[in-house]
């Protein structure tokens, strides 16, 4: 790695060195485009965030995609239901690589206030994984602002080589999430054991 | 969407627009069946936002299901709650504090106008000005929203209504900020007139576009501005007098032949009809108490019994059913949905159309799929 | 509400037609139709009296329950004639209930409520759909199908509206199990019910 005393001096003469993996990050984060995809309550403060206020344009967002293969950002804004969450993994599915998801609202991580419904999903982490969560009911346009730039920064820190690389460029991990069909009682399966890997309870290991 | 040749005839293709779709304003599906452009069949499939509220009202104290209201319609929250404090007023007589009938029908009126405000912009978008409109339609949706946020502590999700009142009273100088908000809105509405309503494009799309006879209407079921645009005169502020509508002066508009453009321009109409409303309930607005003290909200257990309370909302008749058997939760909790209700007509209104009005009539009914599905 | 049950009586004697009483303070009190003649009530409420327009649909579920009733009877005790209260407990048997509310456009006037029964909760779950007549039941009916299961004889499409085409249950439904699929979080209220518990179970 290039040293930063070196890099800042050479940058006050104009030169500016950067290794191709942040020049990469650097283009993916600056230009997210947003899957446009409103599930409830949450998207009409998605679509406030891109409207003229909070101008969601200022962070290089605001190219909304109605279809999922030019779209590399889904924001899930909303409740899932358990009839709409195989479609939502199907879309998620076809997405191309790279591709992030932040899961807007409490419904969209938890089921939120809509946790006791039996039609409900909680959370959509347990089918497909979630890089981004924005807790509120609905989050305002800065939380999901905040949020957005929370994805910017892991972004900018994803590696493309060696061990720790990004989910995206390990070719060993290139299959389609497996989406759920509907059962006589529930969704088959309930969840993916997967991707669903919930942390212990913090409580619990008191 | 997607394309498949229609097994019934070899001359259709049957089409799913939704639900993930930019103009079904949600998670609406549409199985269309399509010859060449013209619409031939159209079935609609319900269900992908369906959050039961009903369920979780019955399971929960009579409170409890207040909040889950806001939710119902998400554009429109404080007619929510007013609908649903209603019909558990008239559940349980309670009367309503002076006060409280006067803040209840100003951010009533409030959330009409950005409702209002919203449909335009959607609307246009449906039609294709995606951003345009919906930018300027949301710049003063804002502003109403952020007069909730400092009545009500949030922008949509505003929780505000009680049982015999509302929750907090007036913070100082809300009342002179929504005044003025509210002289400058007929501004703002001429401004989005001239923008629109002359616009040749625009009135292409809307006029002659789906008409809807008032026999059919009120068979269909429709409610709202929709059954107004085809030229019923029922609004349930008028027919009913909930609340102290009696006391305001305003004019029900009517459509003549209930096409697209009667239910685009109907809504500009009421919009301008509820800054009257505004303008005289802000003046006579008495002091007094929010809620009246004899209503308990916790713990709160109506004599057994049942009651039906409706109200005009910005998108029909909302209603609230509700069966109490004396104990502290609903023995029955069901909503009256008008986005649900007024997408009866939609396959006979869209048969026999092109593909493209499809979306332009269903923008023109203005659902919000937090209402049809619930 | 008494002026439509007598003219319903006067022009359809045959049909069955019962005041329910509401004691709550709205006093909106409701007819009970008999299952078969719901259909000509129905019509006769829309084209004789201007109902012309069908707001609300609700299914309501009334599970089999036990009702305690106060019964007074007179006795012989020690040659005396005594008042003496029994309490009875009566078996009500389950049924499900379609509810329709009706207003008058033309006339501005209502509601009226319709209250169609069923016979049981399992096997005798049909009523006549009144969709023929109201277009606007046409949602409503297919939703207290999916949800409550009742069966609407005549509704030209009726299938599940909210929930999909295999699903089993009828979610609305008082005796209805949804699937367990919450995280189990312990919370501190857990600590105190099990001590509640056990400080029971010593008692």
């Amino acid at each position: 790695m290039l040293d930063e005393d070196l890099r800042s001096d050479l940058q006050k003469r104009g030169i500016f060195v950067a290794s191709f993996e942040d020049l990469y990050n650097w283009g993916r984060k600056s230009s997210l485009w947003p899957l446009q995809f409103g599930l409830a309550c949450c998207a009409i403060e998605m679509i406030a965030t891109a409207a003229a206020r909070f101008d969601m344009a200022r962070f290089g967002a605001e190219v909304f995609r109605p279809s999922p293969r030019q779209a590399d950002l889904m924001i899930i804004a909303g409740t899932v239901t358990k009839k709409m969450a195989p479609l939502v993994v199907r879309l998620y599915n076809q997405m191309a690589e790279p591709k992030y998801v932040i899961a807007m609202g409490a419904c969209a991580i938890s089921g939120g206030p809509f946790k006791e419904g039996y039609n409900v999903l909680k959370g959509i982490d347990r089918y497909i994984p979630v890089d981004v969560a924005i807790p509120g009911c609905p989050p305002r346009p800065e939380a999901l602002l905040e949020g957005l730039i929370k994805l910017q920064k892991k972004i900018e820190g994803q590696r493309l080589f060696g061990p720790n690389r990004a989910r995206h460029a390990d070719t060993r991990d290139a299959a389609d999430y497996p989406v759920p069909s509907y059962g006589a009682h529930d969704l088959e399966p309930p969840m993916n054991p997967a991707v669903f890997k919930p942390e212990p309870s913090r409580r619990e290991a008191e | 969407m997607s394309f498949l040749p229609s097994l019934e005839s070899p001359q259709t293709i049957d089409v799913s627009l939704g639900p993930q779709h930019p103009s079904t304003h949600g998670v609406f599906r549409m199985n269309v069946t399509l010859d060449g452009e013209t619409v031939t069949r159209l079935q609609p499939v319900f269900g992908y936002l369906h959050r039961n509220h009903e369920k979780i009202a019955e399971g929960n104290s009579w409170l409890a299901a207040m909040p889950y209201t806001d939710r119902l319609d998400y554009i429109c929250p404080l007619t929510n709650n007013w609908a649903y404090a209603l019909a558990v007023e008239k559940l349980a007589g309670i009367e309503v504090a002076e006060r409280a009938e006067f803040i209840r029908v100003i951010t009533a009126e409030l959330t009409r106008l950005q409702n209002h405000v919203a449909f335009l912009g959607f609307v246009l978008g449906d039609m294709g000005a995606w951003g345009t409109a919906l930018m300027y339609a949301f710049r003063e949706r804002e502003k109403i929203l952020d007069l909730f946020e400092s009545l009500t502590g949030a922008r949509m999700m505003c929780n505000y209504m009680r049982f015999g009142g509302c929750r907090c009273d007036l913070p100082p100088g809300w009342l002179d900020t929504t005044r003025k908000l509210v002289d400058g809105f007929p501004k703002f509405l001429d401004e989005m007139e001239a923008l629109l309503t002359g616009n040749e494009i625009l009135l292409a799309r809307l006029q002659g576009v789906a008409p809807m006879t008032a026999d059919r209407a009120i068979n269909g079921g429709m409610s709202g501005p929709v059954l107004r645009a085809a030229g019923v005169d029922y609004d349930i502020r008028k027919v009913d007098n909930y609340g102290i509508y009696n006391r305001f002066k305003f004019r029900v508009p009517r459509g003549t032949v209930g096409d697209c453009y009667d239910r685009f321009m109907i809504r500009v109409l009421e919009a301008r009809e509820s800054v009257g409303i505004l303008k005289q309930a802000i003046a006579v607005i008495p002091e007094g108490p929010v809620v009246n003290p004899k209503a308990k909200q916790r713990g709160f257990r109506p004599p057994a019994g049942e009651a039906y309370g409706r109200i005009e909302g910005p998108k029909g008749e909302l209603g609230f059913y509700l069966i109490a058997d004396g104990s502290d939760k609903p023995y029955r909790f069901r909503i009256r949905p008008p986005s649900l209700i007024n997408l009866t007509l939609l396959e006979e209104l869209c048969v026999g159309t092109k593909i493209a009005d499809v979306m332009v009539i269903l923008g023109s009914i203005d659902i919000v799929l937090g209402e049809v599905d619930r | 509400m008494n002026d439509v049950l007598e003219a319903i009586r006067t022009a359809l004697p045959q049909a069955i037609v019962e005041l329910v009483n509401n004691p709550g303070p709205s006093a909106q009190h409701s007819l009970l139709v008999g299952r078969k003649d719901a259909r000509a009530v129905a019509e006769f409420l829309r084209d004789s009296l201007g109902f012309d327009f069908c707001s609300n649909v609700s299914g309501v579920d009334w599970p089999p329950r036990k009702v305690k009733e106060t019964v007074l009877n007179t006795e012989m005790v020690d040659g005396v004639e005594k008042e003496i209260k029994t309490t009875v407990e009566r078996d009500v048997p389950g049924y499900l209930e379609a509810v329709y509310h009706l207003y008058s456009i033309r006339n501005k006037t209502g509601p009226v409520t319709l209250r169609v029964r069923t016979g049981d909760r399992d096997a005798d779950v049909s009523v006549h759909s009144l969709t023929p007549v109201w277009k606007s039941a046409d949602f409503q009916e297919r939703e207290a199908f999916d949800l409550f299961g009742i069966r609407f004889d005549g509704h030209p499409d009726l299938r599940r509206i909210l929930m999909w085409e295999e699903f089993a249950d009828h979610p609305m439904r008082k005796d209805y199990m949804a699937p367990d699929d919450f995280e189990y979080e312990p919370t501190p209220h857990d600590k105190i019910l099990a001590k509640v518990k056990a400080r029971t179970e010593a008692a």
